[in-house]
C-alpha cells in the first residue's frame, strides 16, 4: 500500500485536483490554526494573571490602618487607627510560628533635590526585609540593613528612574540628596519589574523617617510575610489570627469593616489562578469545539470527494482496482492532505503566536504560546478523525457495483 | 472462451421485478468477433455487464477461459476483470484528469506493472490506435473518436482474453464509427476475442457473428460474412 508507485499515483491525483485538495487542506489548516491560536491566547491570559504577582512576593499580608465605624469597648466610633513600633514587636512576639519577616511601610511624598534637579517622589520608610516583599533588585550599592534601622542613618536607596532624573549619567552612590530638607546619602540604586512607578521611589530606614518627623513611632502600614510552607490554608489561618489580634489590641469591633484592612496576596493569587484556570478551561472548550468543527468539515469534504469520484472509482474498478486499493487511494490521499495541511496550519499558528509576544498585552494576553505536544496532539487527532471520516464513504464507494458507479453522472 | 448456460437476471423496480434475462445459452470461441443486437430493453447491456463481471447473474453458469465465474467477492472480481477483460464504453469513461497515456497505463498499474514498463506499453498501444502524438493530452482535448480509440488502447493494454464493447460507436458519427470499427476489426484480426453490443445493423454487420436478443432471450444466432470497415474509411 505504501509503495513508491502508490504515492506517485496519489501525488498526481492531488496535483490534478487542485480545488479539492485546496478545500480539504484549507479546512484542516484553518481548524488547526484556530486551535493553536486560541489555545495560545488562553496561555497568554494565564501569563498575564501570573504576571500581576510576579514582581511582588506572594507570601505576604498587607495590613492597613483605617477609621472605626462602630463604637466598641468604650471607644467612640470614627476613631483613626494607627500602628506604631510597638505593634511590630507584638506581632513578631505573638506569631513566631507563622512569621517569616515583618516590615513597616511609611509612605510620604517629598520634594527631592540634587544640585539643580528636583522632583517630587514617594519616600518610603521601611525595614530591610521590605526588599523581599517588593522583590526589589539592587543595581548597585546595597539595600538598607538592620544597622541603618538601629542607628537611624540618613541613608537612601533610590530607584533607577530617580537616579536618571536627578543624576543623569552621573554615579549617584555616595552623593547626598535633599529629601524634604534633610540630606540623605545614596547608598544604593534599585530596579523593580513592577513598572516605572515603582522605580520612582526612595527607600529610607523607617526609624530615620520617624526621627525626622518629630520623633514619633508611627509606622503607617505593616507588611507581614508568612512562611511559604504554610501553604494557602496556613496563610488564611495566619490572616484570621492576625486580624483578631490587632482588633483586640486596638479595640476594634470584630464587625467593623473599616477599622483595619488586610490584603492577603496569597488569597488573591489563589482567586486569580482559579479565574485563569476557568478561562483556560473555557478556551480549551472553544479550541476543542474548533477541532470538532474541523473534523465535521473534513468529513463533509470526504463525503463530497467520494461522491465526486464515484464515476472515476467505477472506471478504476472496471479496470481491475480492488476494493482495498480503492479505499487505500482515497484514504492515503486524505491522510496525506490532512497531515501536510494540518502541520502547515500548526506551524503558521505557532508562528503567529510567537510573533505576537507582548503586542496584545493591552488585552491581557502576554507571550501567548502552545506547547508543541498539545499542538501535535490536536493535529494528529484531526488527521486520525479525518481518516476515519474518510474511511466510511471510501468503504461505501468500494462496495458500489462498478456498473452503478459507471452510470453515475 | 466464454460459455453461458441458462443465465437469468431480474431487477427489482419498487414492488415489481423486471425479468431482463430469461435463460441465455451461448458460447464464444477464441478469436470470434460477436455482435449482440437488440432493441433497447432487450437485455443486451445487462448480458454484457454480467459477462464483464460488472454485474451478477441471479442464476446460471458462466465460464470464462475455463474458469467458473461464481460467488465472486469484489476483490476477486476486480482481479478477474483486470486479468481477463477489457472494456470499451459508449461514453468512453476516460479519467478526465489523466492524460491519454496515463489512462492507457491505468490497468497496468492495477496489474502492478512497473512505472517505466507501464509507460512503454501504454505508448505502444497508443501507437497501435494511431494516437502516439496525443499521449500527453487530456481527454477533454481529444475528439470523440480519439477518446474512443484511447479507451480501446486502454482496454487492450491489459492484454485481456476478451474485449467487451458496449455501444462503442453509440456516441460517434458514422465516419468516426467506421474508423473505430476498423480498429476493432484489426484487433480481432490479430486473434483477440471481441464482443460488441450494438443496435446499429451496419455496425453489427462488421462483426463475424450476430446474436439477436429480444425480451431477454436469444431469438437468432448466426454467422455472417464480415463487412470490412476499411472500405468506408
Amino acid at each position: 500500500m505504501f509503495s513508491r508507485d502508490n504515492w506517485k499515483e496519489i501525488f498526481e491525483t492531488i496535483q490534478k485536483n487542485k480545488l479539492r485538495t485546496f478545500l480539504s487542506g484549507f479546512t484542516v489548516a484553518l481548524g488547526i490554526l484556530i486551535f493553536v491560536v486560541l489555545f495560545g491566547f488562553g496561555n497568554g491570559l494565564i501569563n498575564t494573571f501570573n504576571g500581576f504577582f510576579a514582581n511582588d512576593a506572594t507570601n505576604i499580608l498587607r495590613i492597613y490602618p483605617g477609621t472605626t465605624t462602630i463604637p466598641y469597648q468604650g471607644y467612640k466610633s470614627n476613631r483613626r487607627i494607627e500602628f506604631d513600633n510597638d505593634d511590630l514587636a507584638d506581632i513578631k512576639r505573638n506569631f513566631p510560628f507563622f512569621l517569616e519577616y515583618i516590615t513597616p511601610r511609611i509612605s510620604r511624598s517629598y520634594l527631592v533635590k540634587y544640585e539643580s534637579e528636583s522632583n517630587n517622589y514617594s519616600v518610603l520608610g521601611v525595614a530591610p526585609s521590605h526588599q523581599f516583599a517588593e522583590k526589589t533588585i539592587m543595581m548597585k550599592g546595597r539595600f538598607l540593613n538592620e544597622k541603618d534601622i538601629k542607628n537611624k542613618t540618613k541613608y537612601a536607596v533610590i530607584g533607577r528612574l530617580v537616579q536618571q532624573d536627578l543624576f543623569g549619567n552621573q554615579n549617584a552612590l555616595g552623593k547626598y540628596v535633599d529629601v524634604g530638607g534633610s540630606a540623605y546619602m545614596v547608598i544604593g540604586v534599585y530596579q523593580d519589574d513592577g513598572g516605572d512607578n515603582e522605580e520612582r521611589s526612595l527607600y529610607v530606614p523607617y526609624t530615620t523617617l520617624q526621627l525626622v518627623e518629630k520623633s514619633n513611632d508611627k509606622v503607617g502600614q505593616i507588611i507581614v510575610a508568612f512562611k511559604e510552607q504554610l501553604g494557602y490554608t496556613g496563610a488564611m489561618a495566619f490572616e484570621n489570627g492576625l486580624n483578631k489580634f490587632i482588633r483586640d489590641k486596638k479595640h476594634i469591633s470584630p464587625a467593623d469593616q473599616s477599622g483595619i484592612f488586610i490584603r492577603n496576596v496569597a488569597d488573591q493569587l489563589q482567586k486569580n489562578q482559579q479565574f485563569a484556570g476557568v478561562l483556560q478551561i473555557i478556551v480549551a472548550c472553544v479550541a476543542f469545539g474548533t477541532i470538532i468543527a474541523g473534523i465535521i468539515g473534513i468529513s463533509n469534504i470526504m463525503v463530497f470527494v467520494v461522491k465526486e469520484r464515484t464515476k472515476e472509482l467505477g472506471i478504476r474498478k472496471a479496470l481491475g482496482a480492488t476494493p482495498k486499493s480503492v479505499i487505500g487511494t482515497i484514504l492515503l490521499e486524505s491522510v496525506f492532505i490532512t497531515t501536510v495541511s494540518g502541520f502547515v496550519g500548526m506551524l503558521i499558528g505557532i508562528a503567529i503566536l510567537s510573533s505576537l509576544g507582548e503586542k496584545l498585552k493591552d488585552y491581557f494576553i502576554t507571550d501567548p504560546y502552545i506547547d508543541i505536544g498539545t499542538a501535535v496532539f490536536a493535529t494528529v487527532i484531526l488527521i486520525i478523525f479525518g481518516a476515519v471520516a474518510g474511511y466510511i464513504p471510501a468503504q461505501r464507494a468500494a462496495r458500489i457495483k462498478p456498473i452503478v458507479a459507471l452510470r453515475d453522472e | 472462451m466464454i460459455e453461458i448456460k441458462n443465465l437469468h437476471k431480474s431487477y427489482k423496480m419498487g414492488s415489481n421485478t423486471l425479468h431482463v434475462l430469461k435463460g441465455i445459452n451461448f458460447s464464444i470461441d477464441e478469436g470470434e468477433l460477436v455482435a449482440i443486437m437488440g432493441s433497447s430493453g432487450s437485455g443486451k447491456s445487462t448480458l454484457l455487464n454480467i459477462l464483464g463481471m460488472l454485474d451478477e447473474a441471479d442464476s446460471g453458469d458462466y465460464t470464462l477461459d475455463g474458469v467458473p465465474i461464481k460467488n465472486l467477492d469484489e476483490t476477486k472480481a476486480a482481479k478477474y476483470r483486470n486479468k481477463f477483460l477489457g472494456f470499451v464504453f459508449q461514453s468512453f469513461n476516460l479519467i478526465n484528469y489523466k492524460s491519454a497515456m496515463e489512462n492507457v497505463a491505468l490497468p497496468l498499474y492495477y496489474q502492478k506493472v512497473g512505472r517505466k514498463e507501464r509507460q512503454e506499453k501504454a505508448l505502444k498501444y497508443l501507437e497501435q490506435v494511431g494516437l502516439k502524438e496525443w499521449a500527453g493530452h487530456l481527454p477533454s482535448e481529444l475528439s470523440g473518436g480519439q477518446k474512443q480509440r484511447v479507451a480501446i488502447a486502454r482496454a487492450m493494454a491489459a492484454e485481456p482474453k476478451v474485449l467487451l464493447a458496449d455501444e462503442p460507436t453509440g456516441a460517434l458519427d458514422s465516419k468516426t464509427s467506421y474508423e473505430v470499427m476498423d480498429l476493432i476489426q484489426k484487433i480481432n484480426d490479430a486473434g483477440n476475442t471481441i464482443l460488441v453490443v450494438t443496435h446499429e445493423p451496419d455496425i453489427a454487420n462488421m462483426c463475424k457473428r450476430i446474436v439477436h436478443l429480444k425480451d431477454g432471450v436469444i431469438v437468432e444466432d448466426k454467422k455472417i460474412k464480415q463487412v470490412r470497415a476499411s472500405a468506408y474509411v
